[in-house]
């Protein structure tokens, strides 16, 4: 028991992280320009692709440093060259326009790549369990993982609270017009916010592309869950984002962990349904089999009960 | 006004100029076989090797001359994105530029499906009727509840496969606790009831740990289901699992180092080996199929080593393709067209010698082909070796054809 709880938490954490480096940039895009940023995850999946794409060139390396770098100029471009123009017409086009965005990308991988998933493979260096606890190995790869993410939150965190540059990004979360009148120049933050957001999404893709499966579907199977963890956390709290996020790890993980359904709770208490029931499914499969709705239905209660989200300050 | 009318014409005969010059120019009279499978997402890996197989097929019997005195196959392929919806309008797409034969075998979901479309489409047309393939859904309802005429399937199904290797798991006193994780869907489900009665029955000492169905072809990290299979002390897991979520399944096993053994359907498809091997587990995986790489017989073996070189060292898998073609072009021949009916009527109850030199039969009742399987383990010391990790599957028992016959409720209508 204890053994499936450490690994539960292990393996939740780990996911837990990941959706973080994702959910960051996203949420400070999001609470800046007020825009979901449905193309997100594709920024992920290029991420994966890029690296994949420079581990076989020059190595695995060199492709964790650029594959993000590469991914953030193309944010920055994105946000410069098309974000900026569409701007002018609104919420709902700059909404429609990412949503097409993403659309674009994931055809343009596909022309690129193909459909079938690609062998992206953990570097050898890193190709070894790192710990044995009762004969269950933990693989360094998603300890490397773990780490790099959780490295990558502190040095956020560091960033935003404790420099200039940090200081003025989250004066513009709240008062773009005061900032501007003090003489910095708001769209370029907004640049490198989104060119940087686009870099974290990277970065995550680089660094999972090898653990989970490097394909076109990538984006959208991430997607959805990127936004549970925004809204949940809270629009452009960075912590919101944090807890959110390992709350939304924790809790699939676990799920997946556990074999109650409502059967077995109402069961003890004296009630249950008439064996072939329309319900008959639903009451009894497991919370195994639930998990992946959870987290929608968490998202439903959090936008009903506490619109801010967690730690928000806004309503979404 | 009437200008832009005219502009649009002409821009629209220019567009549909265009394309006449893009269509590819194609021989009017091949006979069109429209292979619909996944080639994108989680089971793309597999699709796409399937789509190797046929060609590969395809292309020899039109080396060898074709049929009906010089007529060529042509495969044609559509992506289902495993998705039932989706087939039924590929399968329109295939039937309207002139297939005549649909072969599909990825997701009994998704034959479930084709096999009514391709029913209804058979009596509202009369005058074009098709014939679906079946090489790999194994769901049982296909050939008893949910069967008709034009419906023909090559892979034992799940419930005779299970029978088989339930046998072999009785011979195997080391099992005592025995863990079932699957797809949740109709396949899944079918075996998950069928590993536990027939257990169940033959062994009743063993105690079920843990009964798991997962989301088809959507998880990317099974390290969660491993913890928990680890935590439940089983020391057998039985699934059903194929493509993406075998392999990423075998996958969380390897990094987790979780030693148990394993009783499949499919370990042997595309990435499954490799997991295998980086785990260790030697001779620790089993497979129930009609063929593997070091079952005997000449004319397989030189098709696997040509197939191998042509495709970088991708082994050859299904031999139900290798008899589905072979009793096609057989069909064909014996009925002088590629009517439907015609064909269909030849199919049914033919008793064929296959590569292997084993004879298969095709049942009337049912349209299920009934074949010798064989139980294969995966680990080192055998002559051919799979995905280039040194080892290779070696056969551990052989069910004979005879004894997989299993009773069939289908009842179908047949054109007078």
């Amino acid at each position: 028991m204890l053994e499936l709880v450490v690994f539960s938490t292990l393996n939740g954490l780990q996911y837990g992280v990941l959706l973080f480096l994702l959910a960051s940039g996203l949420t400070l895009i999001f609470s800046m320009m007020g825009v979901l940023n449905f193309a997100h995850a594709s920024f992920y999946m290029l991420g994966a692709y890029l690296g994949y794409q420079i581990t076989r060139t020059i190595g695995y390396w060199p492709g964790l440093l650029i594959a993000p770098l590469a991914v953030g100029l193309l944010g920055a471009g994105v946000e410069r060259f098309c974000l900026r123009l569409v701007h002018r017409h609104g919420h709902v086009a700059e909404l429609l326009f990412t949503f097409g965005l993403a659309f674009v990308i994931e055809e343009v991988v596909v022309v690129l790549w193909g459909r079938v998933p690609l062998d992206y493979r953990v570097p050898a260096l890193l190709d070894f369990p790192a710990f044995t606890l009762w004969d269950t190995t933990y693989p360094a790869y998603k300890l490397f993982m773990l780490v790099i993410s959780v490295a990558i939150f502190v040095a956020l965190l560091l960033l935003l609270t404790r420099t200039r540059v940090g200081l003025i990004i989250q004066a513009s979360l709240t008062h773009p017009n005061m900032v501007a009148m003090l003489g910095h120049n708001v769209p370029r933050i907004f640049m490198m916010v989104f060119g940087a957001g686009a870099a974290l999404a990277g970065l995550a893709g680089a660094i999972a592309g090898p653990a989970l499966v490097t394909q076109p579907s990538m984006a959208a199977l991430l997607g959805p869950i990127l936004f549970v963890v925004v809204v949940f956390g809270g629009l452009g709290s960075l912590a919101g984002a944090f807890i959110a996020s390992l709350i939304i790890g924790l809790v699939q993980t676990f799920a997946i962990a556990v074999n109650v359904s409502l059967n077995d709770v109402f069961l003890p208490l004296g009630i249950s349904l008439p064996a072939p029931a329309v319900l008959g499914d639903l009451w009894n499969a497991t919370l195994a089999q639930l998990g992946p709705v959870i987290p929608y239905l968490l998202l439903v209660l959090m936008l009903v009960f506490r619109p801010t989200g967690l730690m928000g300050t806004r309503e979404t | 006004m009437i200008r832009m009318i005219a502009r649009r014409t002409v821009f629209g005969v220019a567009l549909a100029g265009l394309t006449a010059l893009a269509m590819p120019v194609r021989a009017q009279d091949t006979i069109k076989i429209a292979y619909i499978d996944p080639l994108s997402g989680g089971g793309a890996t597999v699709g796409e090797h399937g789509v190797h197989h046929f060609q590969f097929l395809v292309d020899k019997v039109n080396a060898a001359g074709g049929v009906l005195g010089g007529k060529k196959l042509e495969l044609i392929t559509y992506d289902n994105k495993s998705s039932p919806q989706e087939t039924l309008l590929q399968a329109q797409k295939a039937i309207d530029s002139g297939a005549k034969f649909i072969t599909q075998g990825n997701g009994s979901n998704v034959a479930l499906a084709l096999t009514d479309f391709v029913a209804k489409h058979n009596e509202r047309n009369p005058d074009k009727q098709v014939l679906f393939l079946n090489y790999a859904a194994v769901d049982p309802a296909l050939t008893n509840a949910k069967c008709n005429y034009w419906h023909f399937r090559w892979d034992a199904d799940a419930d005779i496969k299970m029978q088989a290797l339930t046998s072999f798991m009785k011979t195997r006193p080391e099992i005592k606790k025995v863990y079932v994780i699957g797809q949740d869907y109709s396949f899944g489900q079918a075996v998950r009831v069928s590993a536990r009665s027939m257990l169940k029955e033959k062994r009743p000492d063993i105690e079920f740990v843990g009964d798991e169905l997962h989301p088809v072809l959507k998880v990317t990290d099974f390290s969660p289901y491993i913890a928990k299979i680890k935590a439940s002390g089983a020391d057998s897991v039985i699934t059903g699992n194929w493509a993406q979520d075998l392999a990423l399944l075998l996958k969380a096993a390897a990094d987790a180092g979780l030693q148990a053994n394993w009783y499949t359907y499919y370990a042997g498809g595309a990435g499954g080996p490799t997991s295998v091997r980086q785990t260790g587990l030697e001779h620790r995986v089993f497979q129930i199929s009609e063929w593997h790489s070091n079952v005997e017989g000449a004319e397989m073996q030189n098709l696997n080593a040509d197939f191998r070189k042509k495709y970088s060292g991708s082994g050859w898998w299904y031999l139900r393709a290798k008899n589905e073609m072979d009793m096609l072009v057989k069909a064909i021949e014996q009925a002088k067209s590629v009517d439907a009916a015609k064909v269909a009527a030849a199919l049914e109850d033919m008793r064929f010698k296959d590569a292997i030199g084993a004879e298969v039969w095709m049942r009337k009742d049912d349209h299920q082909l009934f074949q010798d399987l064989y139980i294969s383990s995966f680990g080192p010391g055998v002559a051919v070796d799979e995905e280039g990790t040194g080892w290779g599957w070696k056969t551990v028992a052989k069910v004979d054809a005879k004894d997989t016959i299993t009773k069939t409720v289908c009842k179908m209508d047949r054109p007078s």
